[in-house]
């Protein structure tokens, strides 16, 4: 049988950094790896801005979120058990998004029971949404990106509600000069939902509609948040309605602000969340 | 589609598309829900009172019954009379015989989320009894012939325009579409129905177990009216809304009165102990007070038993985003929003509203703003899982009951410390899951799961929904087959060429060269 942690060993060595900064395994998340995975690599490019070794465990698959949402406790807490023993031998765990690190910290403790619970108070500890380990365990927001744009911020729901990522996000944009513009009802959410998005798409397109036409009355040129699921809702929201900025995770526009050294464009997805190239990148209707 | 149910549809999903096509509630709303937000989220100002408002209520629920008993005793001792009722059907069969006995031909109601409950007005009007609403939101949904849509503000569904349509009806001649003219011509509209009243029905805020007083929070003078100028005053009571003393409403209604409308305190607050006395000048001859079960106390001691500390204060309707686009008839229940959600399975035994916990983006807006700390989104989640095999939903009891605790080097004050349970209870009850009652759903996550608890599993099946998706391109598609539950209104975005974890792989076989680039 496969080690449960895949070959996070060889991970290690991997993206092994000798000048000794702290260490962070890497949770990319499920929807990251294969749907936007430039988000991923913005990640590692921005911990490695601030100093900070990044390794992936292999062995990571899902936070086991579908299941808990659907009210399905027990493989909800296999899909947890697994991420325990994933993430067991790191001192720390940083995922680019809010909701996937939300799961560990809202709901591992209660799905597990006697020693696995201890397992995950251990793992809660020491999991973090890429912004809050940033700005909160580093005290880092300036990574020296720098940009030129406004942009507004979406409190995506469950790492401003379950993480209380507060201002951390904004912390590092306007460190990085970017331009704020304040979005109307910023922690409202833009509908996603995970399965909701599909049992009740017509609820969840007008919530998108509520955020991308906020999002387009600032004038910026991106809507930025921290969790791809919900960018890539707003995204093929905005692909047939034309409204609003271009979604894009804070990862992804900050990383695009980091002196290049190769001179390459980090994404390979024309037209993906966080990509760039989009056909609508005009900036919105705010431009 | 029930009664006085507008928005039609057999299910959340249809009736929430038709309120969504519905211009004329779309303009209602819109006019409204900011204020509605900002009254919600002013319950955040004072986190000690909430929290000290949470434990009042969780002590009533760790002696539930045993409250009952001692409200029950000070409301005979100040001269009211209590009835108990298990069911709608109970409490509608006393209140139409009490109203038969005392020969009553017209009953006028101050709001009541109670008396939707039991459906009360549409007993009295089949016993041949004239039952006249008279909150000008009531009143108006009642002309209509409709239901509440919010349980602060019945008609808020409504245009201005649409109620001042339905008051013409009423009226000699069509009445202006203005707020002022409106009200005042309710205001005169209703005065000889209190007057020839010889019974008053009223809802219950809060009834407090030490002097056996009930207190009814309005703002518009007419649950004064009700429950003083008739004969008669009934009060329908859920038994939840007992507080344990008098003392509490100094913390609870404040509470109330900011989460539901933003007021530091309603325009009318009715503090009633019994009957009129002899010597007194006013108030009814007899006071009755209806203890209505329907299952709550079948909730006491499970993991749903925060709900019973709910205060109606609408907070978490005002604050919900579909509850603010779809309005409260989408829900087809008494009551909406995400309390609604919970509730409406939970009073009916999971016979109503089993589609309505997955109603919800878990945004967690209701929980945050819940101004006695009830977990309304863990709430929905567990109700998905309870909810996924037929058959009625019984709630497993779960074991964790824990005193009542202080701060260390503090004294205890009265109804302090006691915790919430449900937020820490565990998500998993073993064994709780009926068994031979499986969903489909529920196989399909247990497979899943393990699969996707192996990295191999994990890369296997991706790789095989990237080849189903159109061999992996990146981008964008219009719609793909089996995906119309997005695809209608969304772009449907593809898996990436490449996977974070092969570029990974791929960086590290390029060793140095390609770290601290951004080209891999």
């Amino acid at each position: 049988m496969e080690h449960p942690s895949g070959d996070a060993d060889g991970a290690k060595s991997r993206g092994g950094d000798a000048r000794g900064g702290p260490a962070v395994a890497l949770f990319v998340t499920c929807v990251v790896d294969q749907l936007a995975p430039d988000v991923g690599v913005a990640a590692v490019r921005l911990l490695e801005a601030a100093g900070v070794r990044v390794e992936f465990p292999t062995g990571q698959t899902c936070c086991g979120q579908p299941a808990s949402n659907a009210g399905e406790p027990e493989a909800a807490a296999r899909l947890a058990r697994h991420m325990i023993e994933v993430f067991a031998p790191y001192d720390a765990v940083v995922a680019p998004s809010g909701s996937c690190a939300a799961m560990v910290h809202h709901n591992y403790e209660r799905l597990l029971t006697g020693s696995d619970r201890e397992r995950a108070r251990r793992l809660t500890a020491k999991t973090f949404e890429l912004c809050q380990y940033l700005v909160g365990e580093l005290g880092v927001t300036d990574l020296g990106a720098r940009l030129d744009a406004t942009v507004t911020v979406h409190d995506a729901c469950h790492g401003l509600r379950n993480l209380g990522l507060g201002e951390a996000p904004r912390e590092l944009l306007t460190a990085a000069g970017a331009t704020l513009a304040p979005l109307a009802d910023s922690e409202t959410c833009c509908g996603f939902g995970g399965a909701f998005s599909v049992e009740y798409g017509d609820i969840a397109a007008a919530l998108a509609d509520d955020k991308l036409s906020h999002a387009s009355a600032t004038g910026a040129d991106f809507l930025v948040s921290g969790d791809v699921a919900c960018l890539l809702h707003l995204e093929g929201r905005r692909r047939r309605t034309g409204t609003g900025p271009r979604p894009i995770h804070i990862a992804e526009l900050l990383a695009r602000g980091l002196p290049t050294t190769t001179g390459a464009a980090d994404s390979e997805i024309a037209g993906h969340v966080g990509g760039p190239g989009t056909s609508r990148d005009s900036g919105g209707s705010g431009r | 589609m029930s009664h006085g149910i507008v928005t039609p549809g057999r299910t959340f999903a249809e009736r929430s598309r038709a309120a969504l096509a519905d211009p004329e509630l779309q303009g209602a709303l819109a006019n409204l829900h900011r204020r509605l937000y900002t009254a919600g989220a002013v319950a955040e100002t004072n986190p000690e009172l909430r929290q000290r408002a949470a434990s009042i209520r969780r002590e009533v629920l760790v002696d539930l019954d045993g409250w009952l008993d001692r409200l029950e005793a000070s409301l005979e001792r100040v001269g009211a009379v209590v009835h108990r009722a298990a069911t709608p059907a109970d409490a509608r069969t006393i209140i139409v015989g009490l109203a038969r006995e005392s020969g009553a031909k017209t009953v006028v109601k101050s709001k009541s989320m109670a008396s939707e409950e039991i459906n009360l007005g549409d007993a009295l009007e089949r016993a041949g009894i004239e039952t006249v609403e008279t909150d000008l939101g009531e009143y108006i949904v009642q002309v209509a012939g409709e239901r509440p849509s919010h349980m602060i503000t019945p008609a808020i569904h409504k245009t201005l325009d649409q109620v001042a349509a339905v008051l013409s009806t009423r009226a000699t001649g069509p009445l202006p579409a203005e707020r002022e003219p409106l009200a005042a011509w309710t205001h005169d509209h209703l005065r000889p129905a209190f007057l020839r009243a010889e019974m008053g029905i009223s809802g219950v805020n809060f009834a407090a177990a030490d002097t056996g007083t009930i207190t009814i929070v309005t703002n518009e003078g007419n649950g004064r009216l009700c429950t003083t100028w008739p004969r008669i005053h009934v009060a329908v009571m859920p038994i939840e809304k007992v507080i344990p003393r008098f003392s509490d409403l100094a913390t609870l209604l404040p509470l109330l009165t900011r989460s539901a409308t933003g007021q530091a305190m309603s325009n009318y607050l009715s503090m009633i102990t019994g009957p009129r006395r002899d010597g007194e000048v006013d108030g009814p001859d007899e006071l009755h007070v209806v203890f209505l079960d329907n299952n709550r106390r079948a909730l006491v001691g499970t993991a749903y038993e925060d709900m019973l500390a709910c205060i109606r204060c609408g907070a978490c309707l005002n604050v919900c985003p579909v509850y603010r686009r779809v309005s409260g008839h989408a829900y087809d229940s008494v009551y909406s929003g995400p309390m609604g959600k919970v509730l409406t399975p939970l009073l009916s035994r999971g016979a109503e509203g089993r589609d309505l916990p997955h109603a919800s983006t878990l945004c967690g807006a209701c929980t945050e703003v819940c101004p006695v700390g009830i977990p309304l989104a863990d709430m929905l989640v567990r109700l998905r899982g309870d909810l996924s095999a037929p058959g009625p939903l019984v709630p497993a009891p779960i074991s964790t009951r824990s005193s009542p605790r202080a701060e260390p080097g503090r004294r205890r004050l009265a109804g302090e410390g006691y915790p919430t349970r449900a937020a820490a209870a565990a998500i998993a009850t073993p064994g709780a899951r009926r068994r031979g009652a499986l969903s489909i759903s529920h196989l399909g996550f247990a497979t899943w799961s393990r699969v996707w608890a192996s990295p191999t599993g994990y890369r296997m099946t991706a790789a095989l929904g990237r080849r189903i998706a159109g061999r992996t391109t990146g981008g964008w598609r219009h719609g793909l087959v089996g995906t119309s539950g997005w695809a209608a209104t969304r772009d449907l975005p593809l898996p990436a060429p490449r996977t974070f974890r092969r570029r990974w792989a791929e960086r590290g076989r390029n060793g140095d060269v390609g770290r601290g680039t951004d080209s891999w």
